[in-house]
């Protein structure tokens, strides 16, 4: 039996780093990571049949409801190999699967030796698994091709081990086949991953350093840290240094994972667990950080720490101004747990008070505004995102621009803004498509490769901007689904950007400002006012809507103003009934917001705030 | 409290229901019998006598006003019948001695002979369906009377001696244009009436009319349209002598219909009948819907109230300006706040209040403002 049962398996600070493999799995979305480590945790039965769960390793509801790991975790799977029969130590370390969290999977790697690379074998490799595959053999990590879901009718294992024998150049043979869903091939995998992934090595009498691959706010124990400890040892009681922060803690408890919590003795060179020091925000123990001793400290770092840099911004503010104070509670109680998200009051003169606020990306920003609706059960609006901007103006001042409102007025003498490398990986019949998607966009072709006979790899430098607006929604619905999207920061460049206003019976309306490109701006502004002609009810005078730039008007419609507005009969049976539609009418008005003299229901700015994909994506999950 | 007390009187019966009715209102094949109306009369009536007997019990009340004989088709019931009912009012209270008592009238089922028994039965007002001059807008209406039949009934009535009659009628039906509605004001203005009363069309839920719209099978004109019907039938209707009394209603001088006026001045009255609703000093209550419920209910408890409403002092208020902002003396704008009167200035510059009423202390509607009339509302009261 290969299965070691815990109690007899080599004990945390007593395992000789020999017996130990870290490994990480590398994997699109819906390519099946959790039911692989589903499965791996079965087999070597450190979770009871009866205690099985689905999706084990994802904690937050969200993560399982969508289907995707947000927060990585590691749990120690003791195992004896069916080729040497010798015990062995597995750390499965989990990694989150989106481009937004491309540095905590570094991290991840960085805390490993090796890597499953793991491949739907009906849809073949995905841009963002290609990205981070590149990251892992940037860290040097032994990589294992695993092709999963080999039960599924749709299969095509002998064309995606062709692809994946290219992509990391071993042999199509060497790819190895599972099914996460019926078990098969996992145990073999298991053995060759003893076999192929170097153990650790480690200095055990230098200084401790210990890598912190993840950090976690829990309500009942404060933050716990996951680290893989480098050199030297850690051990409860040790009076432990954050090397960014210099500052000191008393490690309360060390543990492993396996895959509940177990209190042990320490970890010594190559292990991987948490520790646990009372802090209470994550931003004190920060992903990419060195642990080291108080008294006895390292004199290095490990390489590769990075504070996280938010690159897209919106304003959140609560449908009900009353929910301020709650939605600052719920954003700090959020922070603890999120070193990534930043924020400060912001007010709007038509969305009145809430909070502007920093994300990683996209997905960083949907999750912490459905965990902000869904766990302080707050409605809210988000204005619609933007990128950080660098913008000199006439007067050679320069200004660091976040949110549209502080776009200087006046002459600008330059403005730059975020550009990143974009991969796209799609079926080669869709080339001209995507190619046509990013020229609209302003992107610049770098490259394309063929992957297989049938699929490329396109290379385009694009606005961040651009990516941010819809662009992903786009790629997905031009390509009926089949293409896959990565990028990357590389830095800035200079572009035509204008500030468009909105402006209602002409009072500028903050929410709906933007900073775009100068050719876009016509589209933005007839978008803009033709989605607000649709939206603001009539009212008893003509409400001019218009779009510019400073004082220039690009686009203008307007709102006819409202000839009837009564009911003709009000006879004695009418009264109640008519006073109670009155009652109604009165809360419909709390929700209006007054721009100038003109109402706006709270609907209209989430509408026209609303994308129309969006729109599908909130059917979508009506239909769910 | 009020000595005086008006009474409605509800007749629950249509030979047929029109498309865009919701009123409540039966057929006899809806009630299962047979198509003669005259053995429901006799019983029906005697429920009615039951209830006015119940109302003397409830006001202290001693003067009824009004009463006015609404439905349904109240002419589809012997004229003697509803006689007695207004006998059996007065025989409980007293009859003010210029009472003004109103039935209303479809025009095809008025006959000389009727209309002097009605008139005879004490009857002293008409109010008929006319709705439209246009017989396309009648068949979209759903209504079977020949439009030339309206002037034989009206001019009855005058020949049977009957000094005030009222036509209603109905502007922004599908398929009416504005020069259908043209036609429909001249053709009521050449008749020798004294009153009007000019409704726009709403659909309601739960009606023929309604599905049709909601199916997408017929189009209901626009606001705007239905906007400008009203403005033409005020300008005409005050160029005849007719002068807007309240939103939807005109009258020759003294001919305004005095028992609606007191639906709007927040006066006591008695509705009789099937969901009839009624007012005393403040409580608002109103009767089971179905006749059928009516007659086993007053047949168990001899009281037919299915529901009460009592109304507190913010609800009286709300309801005050609610209904009689719609009337031509309008509501005193003492009291109504800084805020609210800052709005309200805004609605005189604008053209929908009247600016000399304004001085005066009133917030009376203008034409434009009569249009708006539940916005208005709207700013006073939130």
């Amino acid at each position: 039996m290969p299965a070691i049962p815990l109690a007899k398996a080599p004990q945390p600070a007593a395992t000789n780093p020999a017996q130990i493999r870290n490994f990480c799995i590398i994997a699109h979305i819906d390519h099946g990571k959790s039911t692989l480590a589903d499965r791996m945790l079965g087999i070597t039965e450190v979770v009871e049949q009866r205690n099985m769960r689905a999706q084990y390793l994802d904690r937050m509801d969200i993560e399982r409801e969508r289907g995707i790991t947000i927060k990585s975790q590691a749990v120690r799977l003791p195992w004896r190999s069916g080729i040497d029969g010798q015990e062995y130590v597995l750390n499965m370390i989990d990694t989150p699967g989106h481009v937004d969290f491309t540095y905590e999977v570094s991290r991840s790697l960085a805390a490993c030796e090796g890597a499953v690379l793991l491949v739907d074998c009906a849809q073949g490799i995905e841009a963002q698994t290609l990205a981070n595959l590149y990251l892992a053999m940037e860290n040097n990590l032994t990589i294992i091709p695993v092709l999963n879901k080999i039960d599924l009718p749709a299969a095509q294992p002998e064309k995606f081990a062709t692809e994946l024998a290219k992509l990391i150049g071993c042999e199509p043979e060497d790819v190895l086949r599972v099914s996460g869903k019926t078990g098969a091939g996992v145990v073999e995998l298991l053995d060759q991953i003893v076999a192929q992934i170097p153990a650790p090595v480690g200095d055990p009498a230098a200084p401790t350093r210990a890598l912190i691959f993840d950090s976690v706010y829990d309500s009942y124990r404060g933050v716990v840290t996951y680290v893989r400890v480098v050199d030297g040892k850690l051990t409860p009681r040790d009076q432990i240094q954050m090397f960014s922060t210099g500052v000191r803690h008393e490690a309360l408890e060390v543990g492993v994972i396996s895959p509940e919590p177990v209190v042990a003795k320490g970890l010594g060179v190559g292990e991987v667990g948490y520790v646990i020091t009372g802090v209470k925000d994550v931003r004190q123990s920060r992903v990419g950080d060195t642990i080291t001793m108080y008294n006895n400290p390292a004199k290095v770092a490990l390489a590769g720490y990075k504070d996280p840099r938010p690159m897209v911004f919106s304003g959140l503010f609560p449908l009900d101004g009353a929910d301020f104070p709650l939605l600052r509670e719920a954003l700090d109680k959020l922070q603890l747990n999120d070193a990534a998200l930043v924020y400060e009051p912001e007010s709007s003169a038509a969305l009145g008070f809430g909070f502007r606020c920093g994300f990683l990306g996209l997905l960083h920003m949907e999750i912490v505004r459905e965990r902000l609706e869904r766990e302080s059960n707050l409605s809210l609006i988000s204005t619609a995102p933007n990128v950080v901007y660098n913008v000199t103006s006439g007067d050679g001042k320069e200004i660091v621009v976040t949110n549209p409102s502080e776009y200087p007025d006046g002459k600008i003498e330059k403005v730059e803004e975020p550009i990143v490398r974009a991969t796209v990986l799609a079926p080669s019949e869709f080339i001209g498509t995507i190619m046509e998607l990013c020229q609209e966009r302003r992107g610049v072709l770098l490259g394309m490769d063929y992957l297989s006979e049938d699929r490329v790899e396109i290379r385009y430098t694009l606005p961040l901007a651009e990516i941010v607006f819809d662009f992903f929604d786009q790629l997905k619905s031009r390509t009926r689904g089949y293409a896959s999207l990565d990028y990357e920061p590389i830095g800035v460049a200079e572009a035509d950007l204008v500030k468009v206003d909105i402006l209602l019976q002409g009072e500028k309306v903050d929410a709906f400002s933007a900073i775009v490109h100068k050719d876009k701006a016509y589209a933005y502004g007839t978008m803009m006012t033709g989605k607000l002609r649709e939206l603001i009810p009539r009212q008893q005078f003509e409400i001019p809507i218009q779009a510019a730039i400073g004082g220039r008007i690009i686009a203008r419609e307007s709102i006819r103003a409202i000839r009837k507005d009564v009911l003709a009969k009000c006879y004695g049976g009418d009264i109640s009934r008519k006073r109670k539609l009155l009652e109604k009418q009165k809360e419909g008005k709390k929700r209006m917001k007054m721009v100038g003299r003109v109402e706006v229901p709270q609907e209209a700015f989430v509408a026209a705030l609303t994308t129309d994909a969006d729109i599908d994506k909130a059917k979508a999950k009506a239909k769910e | 409290m009020s000595s005086e007390l008006a009474f409605y009187v509800h007749i629950p019966y249509c030979v047929r229901r029109c498309g865009y009715c919701d009123f409540n209102t039966y057929t006899p094949s809806e009630l299962a019998i047979s198509s003669d109306l005259s053995g429901v009369s006799r019983s029906y009536i005697d429920l009615l006598i039951q209830e006015i007997e119940l109302a003397r019990a409830t006001s202290d009340a001693t003067v009824v006003p009004t009463i006015f004989f609404g439905g349904g088709t109240p002419t589809l019931m012997e004229p003697v019948d509803l006689g007695r009912v207004i006998s059996a009012i007065g025989d409980r209270f007293e009859l003010a001695p210029n009472a003004e008592i109103t039935t209303e009238a479809n025009p095809d089922t008025v006959t000389p002979a009727k209309l002097e028994q009605l008139r005879a039965a004490g009857i002293n007002r008409i109010s008929f369906g006319m709705q439209s001059a246009a017989t396309h807008v009648l068949a979209a209406l759903d209504r079977t009377h020949n439009p030339d039949n309206v002037r034989a009934a009206v001019e009855g009535t005058r020949a049977a001696g009957f000094d005030e009659v009222s036509v209603d009628l109905i502007y922004g039906a599908p398929g009416e244009s504005l020069s259908d509605w043209e036609q429909t004001l001249d053709s009521a203005l050449s008749l020798p009436i004294s009153h009007i009363s000019a409704y726009a069309l709403i659909v309601e839920q739960g009606t023929k009319l309604g599905a049709q719209v909601k199916r997408g099978e017929v189009v209901m004109p626009d606001d705007d349209e239905t906007a400008d019907k009203y403005v033409l039938a005020d300008k005409k209707f005050l160029a005849a002598g007719f002068d807007w009394y309240e939103l939807s209603n005109w009258s020759k001088p003294g001919s305004q219909c005095r028992h609606n006026m007191a639906y709007w001045n927040g006066d006591n009255w008695w509705g009789a009948g099937p969901g009839a609703h009624s007012h005393i000093d403040g409580r608002r209550f109103w009767n089971v819907k179905h006749p059928n419920a009516y007659k086993e209910k007053m047949a168990s408890t001899g009281n037919p109230m299915h529901e009460q409403e009592i109304l507190d002092p913010h609800a009286i208020k709300s309801e005050a300006t609610m209904l009689q902002i719609r009337l031509r003396e309008g509501i005193s704008s003492d009291g109504l706040g800084a805020e609210v009167s800052t709005k309200l200035r805004g609605y005189v510059d604008g053209g929908f209040l009247d600016p000399i009423a304004w001085k005066g202390g009133r917030v009376v509607l203008t034409r434009a403002g009569r249009l708006i009339a539940d916005r208005i509302v709207r700013e006073i009261l939130f």
